[in-house]
């Protein structure tokens, strides 16, 4: 029983415990905001990005190194559209007495 | 920065986005919410670009492809989210492809051990086929939203069906598994054929995963899609040994589950009817068994009299109301109502509109209060009491053949208008809704139907209440 843990097992904890993170905190989002909540989860999958960067930015000129530029691109289409709209969408719930200030 | 200050930082923005969505718990925080997303994301990609040795390349793609999304995020309407958001799952899908491909190309620029591990070849295999399937899948989810289905059969928003279908599918993925397995045991520097099969198998398959799923179930193919993306991104996250990762691709990945689940348990229907397909799409076909014959129908005018000598109305809009552009009038209609003294709220069934919660959204955009908008829970019970019940544009979701048995769709849970004292129904005609059954709630005593435009039959209302 002696030796380092695999990162295999830790990523497989980490997951699971993210799993049961994220079951619980999307039960209470109301239902009023789950289109909201499904751009928002949108550019939060952007942070795929991360890995993209990598890439991109390992300074080689293989393919890798193109893939990742082009992977780049793409994804920040939807970091900040994503977020953005998310933005847009949720400034235009109102309550009765807000909407009337306005 | 140390290899621990980065994971820290990685936390910091793992941190933030369970907040983000957390804050989507109420209205009143959500905007709050989606700050914390930004700072979180913001935190992950300079934290990267830190420990990256170029970063004009990146740097420069992420200026390109930022401005294309903002320039579509503030352009986008409403009633294209659905659209919307399958293009950006697709978006994942496909960066997740590219990144594993370049991991396996180069892994020694990702820190990943060369040869790559076997436990490192499985979560590549696991990544790479997941976001080839959210990416051709949602490619065709899009067209079929965008109704493109004049630029090919398969974005056609009936159902493709054809023989063995189920068996063919089934015979494929288990032939993909059969090189991912070869990819996985491969002498390293031979991977690529195997990969290269399985990858062309997950981006076929997700095409053919899609196509037999109708119109009418494009709800649960969005949320499912949204959770592939998520598990596609927590894939890389393990390839990557990287948490941050594999926590934001988890918090999405359960969150698009849960949303699948929502929407079949509202349209009461197992998830694998749905997945399986063939429903739906036949949309306008005249209802079978139409015995009841004779309608009440009344003029605009007739249903401003009533609305305006109720003291309560609800109001239940369907998606007709959104495809004829009619929020906008309904909440003059509605603002000249409260005016009046009438009580006026709006009743939302899960799968009004074609992405959960997208009814909401519309009903926001055209300034009605959400304090005014009314979950199907938390209404159904207040029907009984309510004067009129006013339906517009919904068919399936008020249809009280959900509560017998051996209706096609009995168990289905509806919104009770049929219980008002009074219900007016707007509909363009007869024509039965997506599950192609008549409906008894316009054949009743106390229904008047009025026919027509719903922006138009509503604006002529909003005149007459004047």
């Amino acid at each position: 029983m002696t030796g380092a843990v695999d990162p295999v097992i830790i990523n497989v904890t980490v997951f699971v415990l993210a799993v049961f993170v994220g079951y619980q905190v999307v039960w209470n989002v109301t239902p009023a905001l789950h289109t909201p909540l499904m751009s928002v989860t949108n550019a939060i999958s952007s942070v795929i990005m991360v890995g993209a960067i990598l890439a991109a930015g390992a300074g080689s000129s293989g393919p890798g190194g193109i893939l990742g530029a082009i992977a780049v691109g793409l994804v920040a289409i939807n970091t900040f559209g994503g977020f953005m709209v998310t933005h847009r969408m949720l400034a235009m719930f109102r309550k009765k007495d807000e909407a009337r200030r306005k | 920065m140390s290899a621990n200050q980065i994971a820290i930082s990685y936390l910091v923005a793992s941190v933030l986005f369970i907040l983000a969505l957390k804050d989507l718990s109420h209205p009143r925080t959500a905007r709050r919410g989606n700050l914390f997303g930004i700072v979180g994301m913001a935190m992950a990609v300079a934290t990267t670009l830190v420990i990256t040795k170029r970063i004009d390349i990146p740097l420069g793609m992420m200026a390109a492809g930022g401005i294309i999304g903002i320039i579509i995020a503030n352009r986008v309407q409403m009633t294209q989210m659905p659209e919307l958001v399958a293009a950006m799952h697709s978006l994942v899908g496909l960066a997740a492809v590219m990144i594993a491909v370049a991991i396996l190309n180069d892994p020694i620029a990702f820190n990943v051990v060369y040869p790559i591990p076997r436990g490192n070849r499985v979560e590549l295999f696991i990544g790479t086929v997941v976001g080839a399937i959210t990416f051709s899948g949602s490619v065709v989810a899009f067209g079929k939203l965008a109704g493109l289905g004049r630029y090919g059969r398969i974005f056609s928003s009936a159902p493709v069906t054809y023989p063995a279908q189920h068996w063919i599918n089934l015979a494929l993925a288990l032939v993909m598994i059969y090189y991912g397995v070869l990819f996985v045991n491969e002498i390293p520097g031979q991977q690529w054929p195997a990969f290269m099969y399985m990858t062309g198998i997950a981006f076929l398959l997700g095409v053919l995963i899609i196509i037999p799923i109708g119109g009418a179930d494009m709800p649960v193919v969005i949320s499912m899609l949204n959770s592939y993306s998520g598990w596609a991104a927590a894939g890389i996250g393990f390839s990557l040994n990287n948490s941050m990762l594999i926590i934001a691709g988890s918090l999405v990945g359960s969150s698009g589950a849960i949303l699948s689940y929502i929407m079949c348990r509202a349209m009461n229907r197992s998830f694998f009817s749905v997945i399986l397909g063939g429903f739906g799409g036949a949309e306008g076909t005249v209802a079978k068994g139409a015995a009841q014959t004779t309608v009440k129908s009344g003029s605009p005018e007739d249903v401003a009299f009533l609305l305006g000598n109720a003291e309560s109305v609800i109001i239940v809009p369907g998606y007709g109301l959104a495809v004829g552009r009619a929020q906008h009038a309904v909440k003059e209609m509605a603002e000249k109502l409260t005016a009046k003294g009438v009580s006026v709220r709006y009743a939302i069934h899960p799968v009004a509109g074609r992405m959960p919660g997208h009814m909401n959204v519309l009903l926001a955009e055209a300034e009605v209060p959400y304090d005014q908008v009314v979950e199907m829970e938390d209404i159904n019970s207040d029907f009984g009491s309510t004067d009129v019940a006013f339906v517009l544009g919904a068919n399936d979701v008020v249809n009280p053949l959900a509560e017998q048995p051996g209706s096609p769709i009995y168990g289905m849970p509806i919104l009770e208008a049929h219980k008002a004292r009074t219900v007016l129904v707007n509909k363009r005609s007869m024509a039965a809704g997506y599950a192609g059954i008549d409906n008894p709630l316009f054949y009743m005593d106390r229904t008047m139907m009025v026919f027509g435009d719903a922006k138009k039959v509503v604006e002529e209302i909003v005149k007459a209440l004047d």
